[in-house]
């Protein structure tokens, strides 16, 4: 389906465990590589956290933004800023009328570290110690506020939360403002930056981390049969889109399409995923129907696969429900098992593997998968890249959440 | 133990540095923090607290606005120790 309401992926950026940017996070997950490492140790003695290791950004945000900067915005805020940057550039810095640009960056956690250093402040100092920016440094929407006083985004700018749905529903919303007519270009996606030894006792207590502390670089495996939880991550992913008649407009270069969005909830239980799949397939199934795509031309799925117990299969099998035997010849990639998972910031950059994905014709690997569940009943692209058909193709990015969000999102080659 | 004056000012010129990215070499006692350092209110109260902590001295919220240039600050937190 073509038509002037066609979203185009004109730009990308990133800032994750595997690179500063998208070449170099791109490049190191073709290679395999993990972001895993461990961390400081002190949190491990100071606290008895169960889990010593994370996938850290490789490079530090502070090493690329300025002193005043790096003071007045959260972590999750910088990372938005950092990959914002990368992405507008990347896009060609469009001349664009401000009232016509939106942005839409979502945290699934928020600016944890600035409400953790104001508690405390308060606590050792007092409240006339606590610093005037706490408040916006904290508050949810603090990142994409700052990608839109950076930008001049006008159009909108908005901060949707669903957990580790949050990346791939701000995309979501991001197309349908452009198919709205809201906007022209859109600059979205997701953050996250709570590796911080709260956090982590928290995650650790739901049981959902992976506790492989002799081996982090192996811990993240979706779909192995050992796999025993989540490597956490930290990162952003923001893409720039764009009305197809705004880009053709001014010759730019399109990487892929965002042809289809899907939504759903599960209204089932508040942390796990409803065992039949049926949010996920109805998220998967709208997503397509929203494309126009048929299941025949899906060639690559990146999934959401965390590398727990549970999650993984479910998703699998909704896959194979939604699919039927097309998902036979769909290359499935699990690429949290390089980057861990950036909870908010995951579906924006698993967003930007896939249309990387559809673009190279290149499917990245799965790596960690010793011995494949037996229960997986799809085709996983494993320790090496798998090079996808030439011609039109289609790829799924599907994305969930705590609290039951499911969002699937359908790329399609340019 | 008080501070000297040229140690607020050295102390002072780094925070304002940092806060607004500005050399701590530039923040000399004559610049105004409006007008030449181009300090909001935010900025401002910011640099207050921090001043605050690292003097261990108290600015009154009120004091603030008659602290005009880089040179008032010092010597109100000269005058706020002991």
């Amino acid at each position: 389906m073509t038509g002037t309401t066609d979203v185009v992926v004109t730009g990308l950026g990133a800032t994750s465990p595997l690179g500063g940017d998208v070449r170099s996070t791109w490049t190191a997950a073709l290679a395999g590589a993990s972001g895993a490492r461990p961390f400081d140790p002190e949190w491990v003695e100071r606290y008895g956290l169960p889990v010593t290791f994370a996938a850290t950004l490789a490079v530090p945000a502070a090493e690329v933004l300025t002193v005043p900067e790096v003071k007045r915005m959260d972590p999750s805020a910088q990372y938005a800023i950092v990959a914002a940057r990368e992405a507008w550039a990347d896009a060609g810095a469009p001349e664009v009328d401000p009232e016509r640009l939106g942005a839409v960056v979502s945290s699934g956690i928020g600016g944890i570290q600035t409400t953790l250093d104001g508690w405390d402040t308060l606590r050792e100092k007092g409240a006339r110690r606590m610093l005037p920016m706490t408040v916006p440094m904290l508050m949810p929407n603090s990142p994409v506020a700052y990608v839109s006083l950076e930008l001049h985004a006008r159009a909108g700018a908005h901060a949707l939360v669903s957990a580790c749905a949050s990346g791939s529903e701000a995309i979501g919303y991001a197309v349908d403002m452009i198919r709205a007519g809201r906007a022209d270009v859109v600059v979205a996606g997701g953050t996250e930056a709570c590796i911080h030894p709260m956090p982590i006792g928290a995650f650790a207590a739901s049981r959902t981390l992976s506790l492989r502390n002799d081996d982090p670089a192996g811990a993240s495996r979706p779909y192995d049969v050992d796999r025993d939880g989540f490597v956490l991550g930290e990162g952003a992913g923001i893409v720039v889109l764009e009305s197809a008649a705004h880009a053709a407009a001014r010759g730019a270069r399109v990487y892929a399409r965002i042809a289809g969005v899907g939504l759903s909830a599960d209204g089932y239980h508040i942390t796990s995923p409803e065992p039949s799949g049926d949010g996920q397939i109805r998220a998967m199934r709208a997503a397509l129907a929203d494309s126009g795509v048929a299941a025949r031309d899906v060639v690559h799925l990146n999934a959401h696969a965390t590398s727990t117990v549970v999650g993984d299969l479910i998703e699998a099998r909704s896959v194979r429900a939604v699919l039927g035997d097309d998902a036979d010849r769909v290359a499935l990639s699990a690429t949290k098992s390089m980057t861990g998972h950036l909870l908010g910031g995951a579906g924006a950059l698993e967003t930007i593997l896939t249309v990387l994905a559809v673009q190279e014709r290149m499917a990245p690997p799965t790596i960690n998968v010793a011995n494949p569940d037996p229960e997986l009943v799809l085709d996983l692209v494993r320790d090496t890249p798998r090079q996808l058909p030439a011609g039109d193709v289609a790829a799924i990015n599907n994305s969930f959440g705590f609290g039951g969000h499911n969002v699937a999102l359908v790329v399609t080659s340019a | 133990m008080a501070y000297s004056e040229q140690e607020i000012l050295a102390g002072l010129a780094e925070i304002v540095s940092e806060e607004t990215g500005l050399p701590a070499e530039t923040v000399l006692p004559e610049k105004s923090f409006t007008d030449d350092l181009d300090i909001d209110s935010l900025s401002m109260m910011t640099i207050v607290t921090l001043a605050e902590d690292k003097f261990s001295v108290t600015i009154p919220d009120d004091e603030v606005k008659n602290l005009t240039t880089v040179a008032d600050a010092v010597s109100f937190i000269a005058g706020a120790q002991s």
